[in-house]
C-alpha cells in the first residue's frame, strides 16, 4: 500500500511538514481536530480541555494501562478558521523543551476527500531532532520491554 | 514519553556517539557532504572551514566514532570516506515518526467515516 502520510524534514531547518490525504470531507477532517470526543478517540488521549476558538486553550493527558500519567501536553489556539486552518502551540509538561508552533491547513480536494498539511516549528534543530527520534527510541524501548517480559517468563 | 526524555538526559555521553547527534551539528553535516563527493585527508577537509584544524579534527573524530566515516591509509596519508550504510540508518530513523502519524491518521479516517458532515 502506498504510504499516505508523508514527512518532509529538510536539513538545517527548524521545521518539518507532515502531509496526508483523507477519504473524508474536509468538514469531518476538521471536526476530528476540534471536538473532544473525536480527538480522544484517534489520539488515544484524555481531553481535559479543548476550547476550539481563537485564544482558546487545550490540554491532553495520556495514562498507561496502570493508570499512571505518561504524557501531558497543553497549548493555545492562535488562529482558528473552520474547515480551513488552525494555528496552535504545543507544549509538553514536565520536560525541558520549548513549546512548538503548529500550522494546520485543511484543504478540500473533492466532496469526499481532503488534505491536511501540518507544519511544525521548533526552537532549535536539536529539539526537532529529538522529536523526530522519539518514536524511534520508543520503538526500541518497547522491543526491549517485550524482550524483558519474555525473558522473565522463561525464568 | 517522559521517562524517555529523562533517559536521554542521563546518557549524554552515549548520545554523543549516536548518528543523530552527529548530524545535528552544521559543521559535521558540512564535512559529510564534502567527503560524500570524494575521500579526503583531514588537512584537505580543514581547508574548507574557518575553524581551527583542531576543532575540525574533533568533529572528524566524532563522525568516525559514529561510524559515519571510515578511513583508509594511503602511504602516510589518512583518507576519510563516507560510510553510506550508516547514512541509511538516518533515513530509517524518521520512519517510526512517519508511521506514528500514519497510524494516528488511519485511525482518524476510520472513526470519522462513521459520521456525516
Amino acid at each position: 500500500m502506498e504510504k499516505k502520510t508523508k514527512i518532509h524534514a529538510e536539513d538545517d531547518r527548524l521545521d518539518l511538514v507532515i502531509t496526508r490525504e483523507f477519504n473524508l470531507p474536509v468538514e469531518l477532517l476538521f471536526k476530528a481536530h476540534t471536538e473532544s470526543e473525536f480527538v480522544a478517540q484517534w489520539m488515544g488521549t484524555k481531553v481535559l480541555k479543548l476550547e476550539s476558538k481563537k485564544n482558546g486553550g487545550w490540554e491532553y493527558e495520556t495514562s498507561d494501562s496502570n493508570g499512571n500519567v505518561v504524557f501531558r501536553a497543553n497549548g493555545v489556539f492562535h488562529d482558528f478558521v473552520p474547515n480551513e486552518k488552525i494555528v496552535r502551540t504545543f507544549e509538553m509538561d514536565n520536560v525541558n523543551f520549548a513549546p512548538q508552533l503548529e500550522f494546520l491547513e485543511f484543504e478540500k480536494l473533492t466532496d469526499d476527500t481532503s488534505k491536511l498539511t501540518m507544519q511544525i516549528i521548533y526552537k532549535s534543530i536539536e529539539h526537532r531532532m529529538t522529536q523526530l527520534k522519539l518514536p524511534f527510541a520508543q520503538g526500541l524501548n518497547m522491543a526491549h520491554n517485550r524482550l524483558e517480559e519474555i525473558v522473565t517468563k522463561l525464568k | 514519553m517522559t521517562s524517555l526524555y529523562l533517559q536521554s538526559n542521563n546518557c549524554i555521553m552515549e548520545i554523543r556517539r549516536d548518528v543523530f547527534q552527529a548530524i545535528a551539528d552544521p559543521t559535521r553535516r558540512a564535512i559529510l557532504s564534502l567527503v560524500a563527493i570524494q575521500a579526503m585527508t583531514p588537512g584537505a577537509i580543514a581547508e574548507n572551514f574557518n575553524s581551527s584544524r583542531q576543532t575540525i579534527s574533533k568533529h572528524i573524530q566524532i563522525l568516525n566514532e559514529c561510524e559515519l566515516l571510515h578511513q583508509t591509509q594511503n602511504g602516510r596519508e589518512i583518507y576519510y570516506h563516507l560510510n553510506p550504510e550508516k547514512m541509511k540508518e538516518i533515513d530509517k530513523f524518521i520512519e517510526p515518526f512517519r508511521k506514528m502519524w500514519d497510524d494516528r491518521f488511519n485511525k482518524l479516517e476510520a472513526i470519522m467515516k462513521n459520521y456525516k458532515k
